[in-house]
């Protein structure tokens, strides 16, 4: 489904976070990739998601190069990937009711209307009901928001869940509703995941394999 | 003066605190119901729940932290000596007396409470400038041992907070905490998004800054982090503490004993992973009986009454207390 060859990648100035890593999830597979704060794994799980260029390597998503990353991901690639952060709060337009944030995906696609149904569904599966369909974030809790952004990345049916440290500002419980929601989608889907932790007994728990991220000098 | 240990009065005791916010069109949030507890000097108390359940809030209480549209009741006396309500004191008194001094904060976003146009050294050299009055060459290393202690690298200690990852201002944040050696420290999830080892090690800085004689009241969602540092937890559950007990009885063999605390802990992946169902009420419209009921396997008809917080647990079903 996914993969990820040499890469290295880092931002503008000062010295690269990710040196020549390659991995590869297959399609249906859960992948863990465990490692400490600072140490890259989130600008991976970025560049995984097309959402950062890496200085160098490869990306393929179902065998097909990525040839744009960003703005430039071309959308029939951008949409095969799903995509939950650890700050719902950042990754959240405060403007948009939780209903309408759901359904962001769909604005573009032009299938609104039907995705309208799919969106509602979500939003039960993911255990919020309507009372708080209407609130916008900031009347809403962290994990309240964070049950929102996954019933968003769901929204298109992903063939790749990519989750950075989904859960680490959740309590027990949420997390393992969380958890539960991914692998019902999964299991319906046939959807391969990325998850990104530093939890170990979380991802031992929830992925077929777990990788530690390999040690990189942590720098801010 | 002569029993004055037996006597004497808790680092902080909390009674009866109500937080209710005032929302446009006339709705009211009851974030905090009713809390009760005390916390002795070298005692650490974790208060733990889920997101909402108002644990936050109660902290930013205590520090006169909250919007204006707050509405406060009961009281929280800091002692031990000059004893001081929390909550009836005016604000300039606060911000002169009690902020940084008797009572610590370590921030749930320490990048928002770093100053952002000085170093993080900067910061910790002149907290204990204002505190210790230290000369100037003790200042520097008085700084470097509180970063250190914090696990906060000593290479770093030069650049901006927006130059940190949110992990480093966490520990940028809780070097401050240390250096500023108030009685009372409150850390409001100290250790989100940190990693395991990260984790361990501020949380067994915590500890010892405990066992120096300091009280902390630590928030958080992190139960592995709370059964390492806490000597008691308390539960919190849509604005009410549902169980309190040492962390020894918690997390051992005796188990917590409101139904809602059982279910927290099953949750854990080293557990039975199974998530409660449902989700908490909203605090604006919270029933009038036990706010769990409806996502309780134990509810009978009495759960439409309120459960009091008797014998350390506010449930009308709990499991039986196991006598040590
Ligand atoms: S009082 Fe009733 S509903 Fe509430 S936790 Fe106990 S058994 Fe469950």
């Amino acid at each position: 489904m996914l993969e990820l060859e040499h890469i290295t990648a880092g931002y503008v100035r000062g010295e690269p976070v990710v040196r020549e890593l390659s991995l590869t999830v297959a399609d249906g597979e859960a992948v863990g990739l465990l490692g400490p704060s600072g140490c890259g794994k989130s600008t991976l799980a970025k560049v995984a998601a097309l959402l950062h260029r890496p200085f160098a390597g490869t990306v393929r998503l179902a065998g097909e190069p990525v040839r744009g990353f960003r703005y430039r991901a071309p959308r029939a690639q951008r949409t095969r990937i799903g995509v939950v952060f650890q700050q719902p709060r950042l990754a959240a337009d405060p403007r948009l009711a939780l209903r309408d944030l759901i359904a962001e995906p769909a604005r573009a696609t032009g299938r609104g209307q039907e995705l309208a149904e799919r969106a509602a569904a979500l939003a039960t599966e993911v255990g919020l009901g309507p009372e708080l369909l209407g609130r916008r974030p900031h009347e809403v809790s962290d994990g309240q928001l964070q049950r929102a952004c996954l019933a968003r990345a769901l929204l298109l049916r992903p063939s790749l869940l990519i989750c950075d440290e989904m859960t680490a500002m959740l309590d027990a419980s949420t997390t393992a509703a969380l958890v539960a929601v991914v692998e019902d989608y999964r299991r319906e889907n046939g959807a391969a995941l990325l998850a990104v932790g530093h939890d170990r007994v979380l991802l031992r728990r929830w992925c077929d394999r777990v990788l530690d991220f390999p040690a990189v000098p942590a720098t801010a | 003066m002569n029993d004055a240990s037996a006597a004497r009065p808790p680092l902080l005791a909390v009674h009866e605190l109500s937080v209710r916010f005032l929302m446009p069109g006339g709705r009211h949030v009851a974030a905090v119901n009713g809390v009760s507890f005390e916390l002795a000097a070298g005692e650490c108390l974790a208060l733990v729940g889920e997101s909402g359940c108002g644990k936050s809030v109660l902290a930013s209480a205590l520090l006169g932290l909250l919007p204006g549209n707050a509405r406060t009741r009961g009281t929280a006396l800091l002692g031990p000596d000059d004893r001081i309500d929390l909550l009836g004191a005016e604000e300039t008194t606060l911000a002169r007396t009690v902020r940084g001094r008797r009572a610590g904060l370590i921030p749930q976003s320490p990048a928002a409470h770093l100053t952002p146009v000085r170093t993080v050294r900067s910061q910790l050299e002149e907290t204990v400038r204002e505190l210790r009055d230290t000369r100037r060459g003790a200042l520097r290393a008085a700084a470097e041992a509180a970063a250190a202690r914090a696990a906060f690298p000593a290479d770093h200690l030069d650049r901006y907070p927006h130059q940190l990852s949110g992990g480093l201002a966490q520990r940028a944040a809780t070097a401050l905490a240390l250096v500023a050696d108030a009685p009372l420290l409150i850390a409001d999830e100290p250790t989100t998004g940190l990693d395991r080892d990260l984790v361990d090690r501020t949380v067994d800085e915590l500890r010892r800054h405990t066992d120096e004689g300091h009280g902390l009241l630590v928030i958080t969602h992190d139960l592995a982090a709370a059964a390492r540092m806490a000597d008691r937890v308390a539960v919190m559950y849509a604005g009410r503490i549902v169980e309190v007990a040492t962390a020894a009885d918690f997390f051992g063999a005796a188990g917590p004993r409101h139904p809602y605390a059982r279910g927290l802990l099953d949750a854990l992946p080293e557990r039975a992973f199974a998530p409660i169902p449902g989700l908490p009420p909203e605090l604006d419209a919270l029933p009038e009986g036990c706010a769990f009921a409806a996502r309780c396997d134990r509810a009978t008809d009495i759960c439409t009454t309120l459960p009091a917080l008797t014998g350390g647990v506010a449930c009308h079903h709990a499991s039986e207390a196991v006598d040590a």
